[in-house]
């Protein structure tokens, strides 16, 4: 019995937590809207920027429109998720936190638990639109088995970079500091990785160092998920360390993401205890 | 109900100069009091209050509320205990119901109790007009009283709260008082910080006086001015007098029979503070500096007051105290405490 009201009582509060942070996103939704505007003028600018490049330019055919979709789609669940720390961080420095902690929660895990739900729906509500917005431009539709992939794979994404947001919430000294971190890594990792270029296209140091971003992991199988001939083992990144296919990195992502939780839970467990 | 051994707690190090914020204090709140915690500003007095509520740990020393040691059951602790912090951190987005409604599922209220405990708390803090706009419209004693009610959610049996009426209004500062008092006539045991000697004085059955971390004298309001003894003479020979001139007429009034001691009050233009044996002395201090051809600005004698248990433990008025830290104290290292 005891566990059962254990249950029900995280139940309840990571309940209360999550409608909190989705209140405040109805009655303020510049987020929302600016995480859905950014990476859409993206899109358009971007693939207006390529609309006339010749044919055959990019390997396997096809436009650059097409192409840039699947990058852009992931950089607005990485940008989303990014931002994960910014409520909490908030909460920290208005002494909001306080009244949290001291309530006597079950298990203080629904604080991160709430941030968790909240940025991973809030991030794939945003990509979502974004997949919806790159269809009616004319870049493609994913098939949909291919769907549940991109679902998956930007899941995958949004956990292990929401780790990050939050690990960074609990240490850094303030917002300025979390807005600059988030600031200086969010465009690097975008160019860095395979969104806008193939590795063909880069110079060797930079085609590495894409090779090993876990954007490229998750842009690779959701550019491939738009194929009508898709398997999970087909290989979709030519890597200088060797070939992958989209089951290797959907792999490589989910132990991310979980080496993620794992490595940044003692910073948590201190700071919320 | 509350049992505080030696705590210890020092801020700082590293870049900043270590602060000693709590001083191996030691303090015992019975229950069903209301308690009041009285210190200037830098004291330890919202060091005291974090610890006692779970937020923060002591360096040494032991907490037990209930019988419940709070550094090892904190959770246990927090179940007993409402907090109502000094700085209101309320969401501005949310109206004053929804924030209730969300707390109380922070306390793992039922449902059907919430509405009906959130009603029965509006009531109470008269909050019924404006309840249902959002918190960011409120005013200073509106989120305060909010934050009160968010504290009593749960029923608690101890109620803690930090600097409850700084900035308030004077209707929410009564309707505060009010409540507080009607909580302890329930049994609820309630600690009350405070800077406002009138407040304490007030509401406290008793009280602690705080002073760099350590308490410096505890009882009763009526027993620590009894303590005290005497009448209390406020003396001064000009408006703005100095300490040099002050100085020379207190070594004089120690000569004058019936005063048994004098302090110099700098808060208030170096006036003096004599402690008087009888009621008649005054016309006797007056008679005295006439013969040695001082003036007499004001002379006026009262009962003797909790700053005056202050002045005579400290040697300086709580305005003075607050004066001396207001500029040493680091509101950024403060705020970084505290998140």
């Amino acid at each position: 019995m005891p566990q059962v009201s254990a249950a029900s009582e995280i139940f309840q509060e990571t309940l209360a937590l999550t409608r909190r942070l989705f209140l405040q996103l109805i009655r303020r939704p510049s987020t929302l809207v600016a995480g859905i505007l950014q990476p859409l003028i993206w899109l358009i600018l971007f693939g207006a920027l390529f609309a006339n490049a010749p044919e055959g330019l990019l390997p396997g055919g096809g436009s650059y429109g097409r192409f840039l979709g699947a990058g852009v789609i992931v950089f607005t669940a990485f940008s989303a998720a990014l931002n994960a720390g910014l409520p909490v961080m908030f909460d920290r420095e208005f002494g909001f936190l306080n009244r949290l902690l001291v309530a006597p929660l079950r298990s203080r895990a629904s604080i991160v638990l709430a941030s968790v739900i909240y940025i991973t729906l809030l991030s794939l509500i945003q990509s979502l639109s974004i997949i919806i917005a790159a269809g009616f431009l004319g870049y493609g539709w994913p098939t949909l088995p291919g769907m549940l992939i991109v679902i998956l794979v930007l899941s995958l994404l949004i956990f292990a970079v929401t780790a990050l947001s939050l690990a960074l919430a609990f240490s850094l000294p303030g917002h300025i500091e979390l807005i600059a971190v988030i600031f200086i890594s969010n465009l690097p990792l975008l160019f860095a990785s395979t969104a806008l270029a193939p590795l063909s296209f880069m110079p060797s140091w930079l085609s590495w160092f894409a090779s090993i971003n876990p954007l490229t992991f998750a842009i690779e199988p959701i550019r491939a998920s738009y194929s009508n001939d898709f398997h999970l083992t087909d290989i979709v990144l030519v890597a200088p360390y060797g070939s992958l296919n989209s089951l290797t990195c959907i792999i490589i992502l989910a132990s991310l993401s979980l080496f993620l939780f794992i490595a940044v839970r003692p910073l948590l467990d201190r700071r919320l205890n | 109900m509350i049992e505080l051994k030696h705590l210890s707690k020092t801020y700082g190090g590293g870049k900043h100069q270590p602060v000693k914020a709590l001083n191996d204090l030691s303090l015992q709140v019975p229950e069903g009091m209301l308690y009041g915690i009285l210190g200037p500003n830098g004291s330890g007095k919202t060091t005291c209050l974090r610890i006692l509520c779970t937020l923060l740990a002591p360096d040494s020393g032991t907490v037990t509320v209930s019988g419940i040691d709070a550094l090892t059951q904190p959770r246990q602790v927090r179940r007993l205990m409402g907090y109502v912090a000094q700085d209101v951190a309320i969401d501005k987005i949310l109206t004053g119901r929804e924030l209730l409604s969300f707390q109380a599922d922070l306390y793992h209220l039922p449902s059907n109790k919430r509405d009906e405990r959130i009603s029965e708390l509006i009531g109470l803090l008269d909050m019924g007009e404006w309840i249902d706009r959002r918190c960011g419209s409120y005013s200073g004693g509106m989120r305060r009283r909010i934050d009160l009610a968010a504290g009593l959610l749960h029923s608690p049996q101890l109620l803690v709260l930090d600097e409850p009426t700084v900035g308030l209004d004077i209707e929410s500062r009564a309707v505060l008082w009010q409540v507080l008092g009607q909580l302890r006539d329930q049994g609820v045991t309630v600690v009350l910080s405070s800077h406002y000697l009138e407040e304490i004085d007030v509401l406290a059955d008793r009280l602690a006086i705080f002073d760099s971390g350590s308490v410096i004298a505890e009882g009763t309001p009526t027993e620590l001015k009894k303590a005290l003894g005497g009448e209390r003479v406020t003396l001064k020979v000009r408006e703005f007098s100095d300490l040099q001139e002050s100085a020379r007429l207190r070594n004089l009034l120690l000569e004058c029979p019936g005063v048994r001691d004098v302090v110099i009050n700098k808060s208030q233009g170096y006036s003096l503070n004599l402690l008087v044996d009888t009621q008649d002395v005054s016309e006797v201090v007056r008679r005295h500096l006439k013969d040695q051809d001082v003036p007499v600005f004001s002379l006026t004698q009262s009962r003797p007051s909790l700053d005056d248990v202050y002045l005579q433990a400290t040697g300086r008025t709580l305005m003075d105290a607050e004066l001396a830290v207001a500029g040493l104290r680091d509101p950024k290292a403060e705020r970084k405490q505290s998140m």
